[in-house]
């Protein structure tokens, strides 16, 4: 039947809209926090021009680490430092064992759930952010503090590309923390784990090709760098084409890992809840 | 002379409309709602004064100016003397104030010690602090309550702790707001036989609101309705269940089967096999002479005369002022 | 009893009261270092690489950075009740319970928690303290203690002034207090480097405006030697002046509440 594929889909669907909805509404909290935002990039690219200006033989340039923090900034709701609240929510009042009279498959469910939450937030907060850095700024005379356009058409189909998984993963990570908080029974614990370490590996805290060369290595194939440090060194033209492919697949690959992980995590979870009865 | 005066109380707030649109909170436009219009009453020492009226009403407008908690935006109020809002600190020492859905005491702490920081807070001394306590002990059964944290207390228990919380510095005046709700029957019965003692014992003055109004029954001599920011009825239950619904209702419990039953005068309510409900005009139809002309008639077994309930009461009395209720 | 021993009592109930969940204090307060030492980490990373910032080594800003988050901690930690105002009193009612108390609102306010654990952040900004005071070589003279103790009050004061004019907000609105966030958290992330980074409207406004450079920047160049002034260590006092300020606003939208009933 042709119409079956859509089919199974509408309920993810319909998730995916009513949360957007739900979001939608904290607009004020949004003009806030886009304030907030402005500030907090501000300082850093302030700082980081003093830093440059001290010293040369940087693996990036300023210009380049400037865009990466005006990004960082348009894009930080994308990062999943916390997991979902409704499930924090179910998991303290015991709720969460209603979750399995859905007729859905619980991680998919709270995958569409993070995929709303990780799209609908940076929808409203980055337009604005990134008119501000790349076009206000300019146009009060700060084009040195500006954000620019992307390296390249390359470097813009890639950048997009990554976003698309950055989405991915950071669900990803998401619907782990929240098969974690019922594993663990509270939020707490997993998110004090993850939201410091996400911050700091994801190059939203600083750019992570300025962290010492000796850790690269390491910064490189780690998981949380496909939720930022790889889409904005291919837009800023960090990343050669070559390697953006690359680092694309690495994104792809962690993608799979986590979701993979997320769906043995939950189903021992879920099988727990279902014979001791949460 | 009068504990409480109340004089032309009106108050008006702006409230903003909230308007569609990614700025729309930028723009907003403004909307007069009276909240209360000329509202005057007075209470004697010693009164207890049941508050009723559908939500939005004005109750809690009325209960917050006397409180000190809100500034009216014009009109006189004097509790005790004092101007509630300009001398608030000096008034609320002299006031008892329970909010029923609100604690006071701290959740996660044995009572005891939320009793010994209100002794602080409101500069109780020691001795009299001493005989407050063991005489709210004694009244409200607390005994094996207060060194229990407060999360563990049942609605009812935590109830009856709020009120003794409310009364370790001696008030006057007492406002308890909707104290028993969410309780179950026996905390219930609870809650008013102590507000009974507190009133008719102590003098305490008492202004109750209440949705219950089982509350008002057990409790007020004298109740005030407040609808849409006014006063609609002040005077005791009798006389507003005299002013809106006279009639009376007459359970009669026949011995045998009847057919078509019609008595002139009365209205079938319900009927349900051998049994058949009633209501009458007392003004009109005498109720001794309805029983003897049903007597007379049928072979009864047993029959029951009662005034409507007073749920029922209130209830028609806010569908002839066009109040909401709830 | 006086102001001062009720607050006493107060903060002892509170301790008491956060004692009872000594595991969920825990992870807590673990979190809070752990999500707070994170901004060091990136101080770090950066002079790594760069290794100096206008003239600044690695530990002098890690001393910087230290008065900063151990006032904030602080200020944090005592005026708990003033930072979740617009959740906790403004939005459920609460605030009525304390009018009807007779005790000033602010005292109430400030009893409510002493918020444990903000030991976390308290800690790693120790930790900064001591990594900066080690690196840089600080003479650790009474004298020195004594301007950074000051500088500590007045960022005290500073802060706890932001939290209260970010809960007098809450009178009017519940859903803007993030900006109220911009200058807390934002301001010790722009006190925790040194001001010669920024440009001149944004240094005049962290002096003048909102003075988070008074309490950090010019007492800790005063201990570094930095600059010869002693007038310099006497600038965290705008941090109290600040706090007078928010205590005026405060007041203020205590009268707005009583008259409007929010």
């Amino acid at each position: 039947m042709s119409g079956r594929g859509s089919h199974a889909l509408t309920p993810y669907v319909a998730v995916v809209r009513a949360r957007f909805g739900v979001l939608l509404q904290y607009r004020a909290a949004a003009i806030a926090g886009f304030v907030t935002q402005c500030w907090w990039g501000g300082i850093k690219v302030m700082v980081l021009t003093a830093f440059f200006a001290a010293s040369a033989g940087a693996p990036m340039t300023l210009p380049q680490a400037i865009d990466y923090v005006w990004l960082g900034q348009a894009l930080f709701t994308m990062l999943p430092w916390s997991g979902d609240p409704d499930v924090a929510r179910m998991v303290r009042t015991g709720d969460v064992a209603y979750e399995r009279l859905r007729p859905l498959d619980t991680y998919a469910f709270w995958y569409s759930r993070a995929v709303a939450r990780r799209t609908a937030n940076p929808a409203l907060r980055a337009l604005p952010m990134l008119l501000t850095a790349g076009v206000l700024l300019r146009v009060v005379g700060w084009s040195a503090y500006a954000l620019r356009a992307p390296a390249g058409v390359a470097a813009s189909l890639l950048f997009v590309a990554s976003i698309a998984l950055v989405i991915a993963l950071s669900a990803a990570v998401s619907a782990l923390i929240d098969a974690l908080t019922v594993a663990t029974l509270s939020d707490r614990g997993v998110t004090v784990l993850v939201s410091p370490l996400v911050i700091v590996l994801s190059g939203s805290l600083v750019p992570l090709p300025l962290f010492p060369d000796w850790l690269q290595p390491i910064l490189r194939n780690q998981p949380f760098a496909g939720l930022m440090d790889t889409p904005f060194r291919i837009y800023t033209g960090n990343l050669a084409a070559g390697g953006a492919v690359f680092a694309l697949a690495r994104q792809a690959i962690w993608v799979v890992v986590l979701v993979l992980l997320g769906r043995v995590v939950m189903a021992r979870v879920m099988s727990r809840l279902q014979t001791q009865g949460g | 002379m009068s504990q409480i005066i109340v004089e032309e109380l009106t108050k008006t707030f702006r409230v903003a409309e909230r308007r569609g649109g990614l700025f729309g909170f930028l723009r907003r436009r403004w909307r007069e709602v009276h909240a209360l219009q000329r509202v005057s009453f007075a209470l004697r020492e010693g009164e207890l004064l049941g508050l009723i009226g559908p939500n939005g009403a004005g109750k809690s407008t009325t209960i917050k100016i006397l409180c000190g908690i809100l500034e009216p935006t014009s009109g006189r109020c004097e509790v005790g003397g004092l101007v509630p809002w300009r001398e608030r600190i000096r008034h609320v020492a002299r006031i008892g104030a329970v909010f029923g859905q609100r604690t006071q005491l701290w959740w996660d702490l044995p009572v005891a010690d939320s009793f010994a920081l209100l002794r602080d807070v409101y500069r109780v001394a020691p001795d009299d602090y001493r005989r407050a306590l063991d005489e709210l002990i004694a009244l409200l059964d607390l005994e094996r309550l207060l060194s229990t944290p407060v999360r563990q207390l049942s609605l009812g228990q935590r109830m009856r702790c709020e009120i003794a919380a409310s009364m370790l510095h001696r008030p006057r005046v007492l406002f308890l707001d909707e104290p028993t709700i969410g309780l179950d029957a026996v905390a219930k019965l609870a809650v008013r036989d102590f507000v009974r003692t507190l009133n008719r014992d102590r003098g305490v003055t008492v202004i109750l609101t209440t949705h219950d109004m089982h509350d008002v029954e057990a409790l007020a001599e004298r109740v005030m309705v407040i609808g849409k920011g006014q006063i609609l009825a002040d005077g005791t239950l009798a006389s507003l269940r005299h002013d809106v619904l006279r009639e009376r209702r007459l359970r009669v419990q026949f011995a045998e089967e009847i057919g078509d039953f019609e008595i002139p005068g009365t209205v079938i309510r319900h009927r349900s096999g051998l049994s058949v409900e009633l209501s009458f005009d007392p003004r009109q139809t005498p109720a001794h002479a309805l029983i003897a002309d049903i007597a007379a008639r049928y072979d009864v077994e047993d029959v029951h005369v009662d005034e409507p309930p007073i749920d029922e009461v209130v209830a028609r009395f806010y569908a002839r002022h066009e109040l909401e209720a709830r | 009893m006086n102001a001062l021993r009720l607050y006493g009592r107060y903060i002892a109930t509170s301790i008491r009261s956060q004692r009872q969940y000594p595991a969920s204090l825990i992870t807590t307060s673990i979190g809070a270092f752990a999500a707070t030492i994170t901004d060091f980490v990136g101080i770090w990373a950066l002079f790594a690489r760069f290794r100096r910032l206008e003239g600044w080594a690695f530990g002098e800003v890690a001393l910087l950075y230290g008065v900063v988050s151990v006032s904030f901690a602080l200020a944090d930690s005592l005026t708990r009740g003033f930072d979740v105002f617009g959740e906790q009193f403004v939005k459920t009612g609460d605030f009525d319970r304390v009018l009807v108390r007779p005790r000033s609102a602010v005292l109430q306010l400030l009893g409510y928690e002493l918020r444990l654990t903000r030991i976390g952040r308290l800690a790693q900004g120790a930790f900064a303290w001591g990594v900066g005071a080690h690196l840089s070589g600080v003479e650790w003279s009474p004298a020195s203690w004594a301007v950074l103790a000051f500088a500590v009050a007045g960022g005290i004061a500073l802060f706890s002034g932001i939290l209260m004019v970010q809960a007098t907000l809450a009178f009017w609105t519940v859903e803007s207090l993030e900006v109220a966030n911009t200058l807390t958290y934002g301001g010790i992330e722009a006190g925790q480097y040194p001001l010669d980074v920024y440009a001149r409207w944004f240094r005049n406004f962290l002096v003048f405006v909102v003075p988070i450079g008074c309490i950090s920047y010019f007492p800790v160049s005063v201990v570094l030697g930095r600059v010869n002034a002693l007038p310099y260590a006497f600038a965290p006092a705008f941090g109290f002046v600040f706090l007078g300020i928010a205590l005026r606003i405060w007041t203020f939208g205590v009268r707005h509440y009583t008259s409007t009933g929010s």
